[in-house]
């Protein structure tokens, strides 16, 4: 058991925050140069090999390091060096619950994908989040600079003000799933319904045997469309990227909370923000894109057809490998629609930040929460 | 010793010495309350080695996260020092304090002269959210939609208080 942690923690850490991480650099880089009609990054190169600019995280990282790291005059020197790590280390942990894929059976071993999986992994999540919000306070306020202080106190605001909205908006899916636990929610979502099911349920109108084939994968996005929408919007908010990107303000408050950090601890605050990207990415396509599940093929019916020709281990290890691409697929569009969000949409006023949290989506989510027992009560009763 | 005994040493420890840290750091409040936020997680993680699993995320979430960062909103705001505190007020906090110290004293004297209890099997699912739900909607439900209505009227009130100002 111990070597099976090790081994799943080292995954996370050189894999996932050690390679991929960097690589969302690039891509974010690219991606804004393909939508800004740039080239875009490609002068970092070795030997004139450019490797059409990945290269330029390692370029980054060299900088970062070989930077002075300046303490300002005046700050609280120990708050101001441990800030970055503060912000740092809830982002790499909140991949421990991340399921990249479901529970295979090799003969007598079992082997899970997910390097935790305690019950209550969503409020893992949530709890880690709350504590994040300390690196930035804290950088704010250690930093001993003015503009520095508000963009600590903005992100304090938006932070906490999002982090209620993000629970309540996703309580339909608890309702809908009855868990918390990431791994049942992904396996809940390994099947499909009949679309026009909730005529016969809700109304009484009973539908046709030959229009059962109409059919949708049983994800959260289609059980809880406004609840994608707003947990969306929250957990980007609670990730400070623009546009929710009030607490750095460069063109008002020059960089916020981060204004007088140098070298590798600039750079930490930077990449939390591109880690947490990653776990936003892998939470919203458990929660709702249906996690490691393929639409439309379960895990039964992989292992039942190929297994009955190739072998069960074979089939459950080539599923196992399936399942695993698949949640790495919806991983990867999810990054591209925060990185496409976040080069489209301007930065939200701060005031206007506050507004959306406090006078849309949390009306809404509460709304989102009613409508869904309602309709629950109807189903069951 | 097992592995839950070290992890139970280790977050008492951090507790003890952070709320120490949080008492007598009298000089920045700003530390205090980090100090504060450190004593809040090692009681999540003893709650955890307990089982209440809810309460360890629910204690990290709202006093961990939530309240301590609004005290320091309040703090770095205010940027207040010690000896700014009204000082007329000081000898009420002091016999207060000096009231519940007692309290928690006398009461752990007492716990620990007489005979402590033998632990007992837990039941299946305890202090999951699952359990707490429902223990909370059919035991408890009069005292849990009592205190929503506390926190409704605290609600309103803040709003009254703060309209008043704007306007």
């Amino acid at each position: 058991m111990p070597i099976e942690v090790v081994v799943k923690t080292l995954f996370i850490i050189l894999v996932v925050v050690g390679a991929l991480a960097p690589v969302i650099t690039w891509v974010e880089r690219k991606q804004s140069a393909v939508m800004q009609d740039r080239i875009g990054a490609n002068r970092a190169d070795v030997a004139g090999i450019t490797l059409l600019g990945l290269l330029h995280p390692a370029a980054d990282v060299l900088k970062l390091l070989s930077k002075e790291d300046v303490v300002p005059l005046g700050a609280n020197r120990f708050m101001h060096l441990i800030s970055p790590l503060i912000a740092a280390v809830p982002a790499i942990v909140g991949y421990a619950v991340i399921p990249f894929g479901g529970v295979y059976q090799f003969g007598d071993t079992r082997l899970s994908l997910v390097a935790a999986d305690p019950d209550w992994g969503l409020l893992y999540i949530f709890a880690i989040g709350s504590i994040a919000t300390y690196g930035t306070v804290m950088a704010g306020w250690s930093s001993n600079n003015n503009w520095s202080l508000l963009g600590g106190m903005r992100a304090a605001a938006q932070m906490i003000s999002y982090e209620v909205t993000m629970g309540l908006s996703v309580v339909g899916i608890f309702m809908v799933f009855q868990t918390l636990k990431l791994t049942d929610m992904a396996l809940a979502q390994d099947t499909t319904f009949r679309v026009l099911g909730f005529l016969d349920v809700l109304f009484g109108i009973p539908v046709p045997a030959w229009l059962d084939w109409v059919r949708l994968p049983a994800w959260g996005i289609f059980y809880q469309p406004l609840a994608f929408l707003m947990f969306l919007a929250a957990i980007m908010a609670e990730n400070k990227r623009p546009p929710f990107d009030a607490p750095e303000g460069e063109s008002e408050i020059i960089a916020g909370f981060h204004l007088e950090y140098s070298g590798m601890r600039f750079g930490l605050f930077y990449m939390s923000e591109f880690i947490e990207v990653i776990v936003i990415a892998g939470l919203v396509a458990t929660i709702f894109l249906g996690g490691w599940a393929i639409p439309y093929l379960s895990t039964q019916t992989i292992i039942g057809g190929v297994g009955s020709v190739l072998g069960t281990g074979f089939a459950t290890g080539l599923c196992m490998l399936l399942h695993f691409g698949c949640f790495m697929t919806k991983v990867v569009v999810m990054i591209w629609l925060q990185m496409a969000l976040r080069w489209t949409l301007p930065r939200f006023r701060y005031d206007q930040v506050m507004d959306l949290c406090w006078k849309i989506l949390l009306p809404l989510s509460l709304a989102n929460i009613f409508v869904t027992g309602f309709v629950m009560l109807l189903v069951e009763g | 010793m097992t592995t839950q005994e070290i992890l139970f040493y280790a977050f008492a420890a951090l507790a003890v010495v952070s709320a120490l840290g949080m008492v007598l750091n009298l000089r920045n409040t700003v530390a205090a309350a980090m100090s504060l936020v450190v004593t809040m997680v090692s009681l999540a993680g003893i709650y955890v080695l307990l089982e209440a699993h809810l309460v360890a995320a629910i204690q990290i979430m709202v006093y961990g996260g939530a309240i301590v960062v609004l005290f320091l909103f309040v703090v770095m705001l205010l940027n207040l020092r010690a000896d700014e505190f009204a000082p007329g007020r000081q000898w009420l906090t002091k016999l207060a304090a000096g009231l519940v110290v007692f309290a928690a004293g006398a009461e752990l004297i007492r716990l620990l002269s007489g005979e402590l209890p033998e632990p007992g099997e837990l039941p299946p699912g305890f202090g999951g959210y699952r359990m707490v739900g429902i223990s909370l909607y059919t035991d408890y439900v009069l005292l849990v939609e009592m205190a929503s209505l506390l926190l409704l009227a605290a609600i309103v009130g803040a709003l009254i208080l703060a309209k008043r100002r704007i306007d």
